[in-house]
């Protein structure tokens, strides 16, 4: 009898013994949160590319654990959002969440990650809040802000290329408004003046009522786009006849759109936290995987998730797989610090969010395709610009109708 | 007719007696999650349902009730400090004013007039939403934490906040069921079917449509408080068109004019959109090749459909033909 109990109770060891060991080799499951149905399913797509891409680069492997991806489809709706994000955690287990796409599903699902304390990297919502007035401790962003780029290109704008007078016409939704007023701010402050803002809807047909209004002694038009809005724009600004150099957002002319313009896209100037033709061997080496792969050059969303995906790595490498203790993995997400990578040099500020080599960007024409040359950098600019944070969280978030303190 | 009611009784004992049990047979907060957006959907197609069923007025606004409520609740309670009780009553109560003052302009015209003003009143509210950033954040919408602690129970629990909503939902049925068979009610649907001739009878017709407007508008500012206490967080989409054509999609698709039509079609839809696009990432394509299938197999909705197909099977020994009619005239509900 009591042999048998012995026999039972090495057999239940071992069977614990087994388990814990299964328990150590089971891969770290990532939430991912992509559109795939919908209008934004193309940058969706592009998203989806970058993670593979950076998953593919690590073998599968980060810090010696397997990471296993679980894909959601959150259709670009908010309440779908919080369901997707639920599905992830509670039904599917996943310990660390990439995305979602658009800045109101990151905002849909605030609350729901401080409850359930999920570590989340955002690879494309932009929405300044998300790192400043309403800054989320489980929550780290791996793009720039809205205006974290435009903020230089305000300051270009008004005192390299000396223009006085300039038109705004932007998307009419939050991304549109928050890019728009980073520009006006330093655009002003450095002698400048925005002499008319001009909205269109994130769906217009056509843009031949905004170009027809545009204000025929500005210096220049600034087009803040997103989505597929530049093409529409810069094709019909050029059939209008229109001679006034345009200023782009970075979106206006990201290389996920680039690939589908013609000549009229050719000398805008923007600025952008990534370019494909950056010329460092970490973006080299990026750039050509990507063409490998997809033969296309890496735009905004291509290149967000792939970085969301590198910061996973880099932390996950500080706390050597370990996640279990989400304050450490927390922490060492918040001190990534990347000395090479597509982006340059990058580190986090105290917020979650990265400081970033801004690039100022020409589109130029380079072996009969389109690209973004890099004609500036303003090295690790913070999304604060050059204001104290104190300073900057004083003053309410960029609006539509934000106009700057005199 | 009193076999039937009983049958219809037991059904809906059986179906509250599943709900009830419902945590108790998913093992995971996920699916209880899904089971309460089943039941706030429901509530809304339920009040949708008194409209397009019942009344024959077919709005294509009904998120207006959804959406305002959801912004009111969440506005109140964590932008301008009123209490959970209070922004909820507030909320409900202003929402139940907006169905008045929507219903007064609504139900000047009929068919598809009316079907035009309820689109036109709902895309204002959505552009209200959208560029009054300073009140309702935009595109970036409204958040904040807001689960009410009722007699000291955390609704932050899935569990919980799944019977609280189911509460909500049994309330619901009985009283729109309390309505359909009140005079209100009938004379509503006689309304719907000959409004000529009830008018010659001497009734209000529009008076009897506007109170069941309103009546509608008030389900829909329960589903809108729920739908905001849920979700903590509310952005234009409430308010978009989509929402809207959804709620419709699933009373027609659930059967209209049937009380538990809608409840069928919002858990159709619901799973549809959140469970099954798990697997299929053509989940829209899907939902309209179910959708064809219903016009096609069931064009009176499921439920009436499901209904007809069991009457073929019990009729079939003595003559097919007679049932095989559609079910439309067999509003017993």
């Amino acid at each position: 009898m009591r042999r048998i109990g012995a026999l039972f109770s090495t057999t239940f060891l071992i069977g614990w013994a087994l388990a814990g060991a299964a328990e150590a080799a089971e891969p770290l499951k990532v939430g991912f949160m992509t559109v795939r149905s919908g209008a934004l399913a193309a940058g969706g797509r592009q998203m989806e590319e970058g993670l593979q891409l950076c998953i593919d680069a690590h073998k599968g492997e980060m810090a010696g654990r397997k990471i296993q991806i679980i894909t959601a489809d959150t259709a670009g709706q908010p309440a779908v959002t919080k369901t997707k994000a639920q599905e992830l955690v509670e039904r599917d287990g996943a310990q660390v969440l990439i995305g979602p796409l658009a800045a109101f599903e990151a905002l849909a699902i605030d609350d729901y990650i401080r409850q359930t304390k999920t570590p989340i990297i955002s690879p494309s919502a932009a929405a300044e809040d998300l790192t400043q007035r309403k800054p989320n401790p489980w929550f780290v962003r791996a793009v720039g802000t809205s205006a974290q780029a435009h903020h230089a290109l305000g300051e270009y704008a008004a005192k390299e290329l000396k223009y006085k007078r300039i038109v705004i016409i932007a998307d009419d939704f939050a991304f549109g408004h928050e890019l728009s007023a980073g520009f006006q701010r330093t655009f002003e402050q450095n002698g400048g003046k925005v002499i008319q803002k001009l909205w269109s809807p994130l769906n217009a047909a056509e843009y031949g009522t905004y170009i027809t209004q545009i204000d025929p002694t500005a210096d220049a038009v600034f087009a803040g786009f997103a989505g597929g809005n530049g093409i529409k724009f810069l094709g019909e600004y050029k059939n209008y006849g229109m001679q006034k150099p345009v200023l782009g957002a970075m979106t206006t002319v990201d290389e996920g759109i680039l690939k589908r313009m013609g000549d009229e896209a050719l000398g805008v100037i923007s600025a952008g936290w990534y370019s494909a033709a950056i010329d460092t061997p970490a973006n080299k080496k990026f750039v050509a995987a990507v063409q490998k792969a997809y033969s296309a050059d890496p735009g905004y969303y291509t290149v967000g998730a792939y970085m969301a995906c590198e910061f996973l790595n880099n932390a996950l490498e500080q706390v050597k797989g370990d996640i279990s203790d989400k304050a450490a993995f927390m922490k060492a997400l918040r001190s990534v610090n990347m000395p090479e990578s597509p982006y340059g040099q990058v580190k986090l500020d105290q917020y979650g969010q990265p400081i970033l080599d801004i690039t100022i960007r020409k589109v130029e024409k380079k072996d009969g395709k389109l690209q973004n040359t890099v004609i500036k950098t303003y090295p690790a600019v913070s999304q604060f610009w050059t204001y104290g944070p104190d300073e900057f969280l004083k003053s309410p978030v960029y609006s539509r109708d934000w106009t700057p303190a005199k | 007719m009193i076999r039937a009611s009983r049958q219809q009784a037991v059904l809906a004992l059986v179906a509250i007696a599943a709900l009830l049990a419902m945590p108790w047979l998913v093992t995971s907060d996920y699916y209880i999650n899904i089971a309460t957006q089943i039941v706030i959907a429901a509530i809304l197609a339920m009040s949708l349902n008194v409209l397009v069923g019942f009344g024959g007025m077919i709005s294509l606004g009904h998120a207006s009730y959804l959406g305002v409520a959801a912004y009111l609740t969440i506005y109140l309670s964590t932008h301008a400090g009123v209490g959970a009780l209070g922004s909820a009553l507030i909320a409900i109560g202003a929402t139940t004013l907006l169905a008045m003052l929507f219903g007064y302009l609504a139900l000047r015209a009929s068919g598809l007039g009316f079907l035009m003003i309820t689109l036109a009143l709902g895309q204002i509210l959505w552009g209200i939403a959208y560029r009054w950033a300073s009140l309702t954040g935009g595109d970036n919408g409204l958040g904040g934490p807001i689960r009410p602690r009722p007699f000291g129970i955390d609704l932050m629990n899935p569990t919980a906040f799944f019977y609280f909503t189911l509460i909500f939902l049994v309330l619901a049925v009985w009283l729109i069921s309390r309505f359909v068979q009140s005079g209100l009610g009938q004379s509503l649907q006689g309304a719907r079917d000959q409004p000529r001739r009830m008018r010659a009878l001497g009734y209000n017709v529009w008076l009897i449509q506007w109170l069941s407007f309103v009546f509608a508008g008030f389900w829909g500012a329960i589903a809108g408080m729920l739908y905001a206490y849920y979700h903590q967080f509310v952005s234009p989409q409430a308010l978009h068109l989509t929402t809207s054509a959804e709620t419709l999609l699933m009373v027609v698709a659930g059967g209209t004019g049937t009380l538990f039509g809608p409840v069928v079609g919002a858990a159709l839809v619901v799973i549809l959109k959140n469970v099954v696009s798990a697997y299929i990432t053509r989940w829209l394509m899907l939902l309209g090749v179910v959708f064809v299938a219903i016009v096609l197999f069931m064009p009176e909705g499921i439920v009436p459909g499901l209904r007809r197909l069991r009457e073929t099977m019990k009729m079939r020994p003595a003559s097919s033909a007679e049932a095989s009619l559609p079910a439309a005239e067999e509003r017993t509900t």
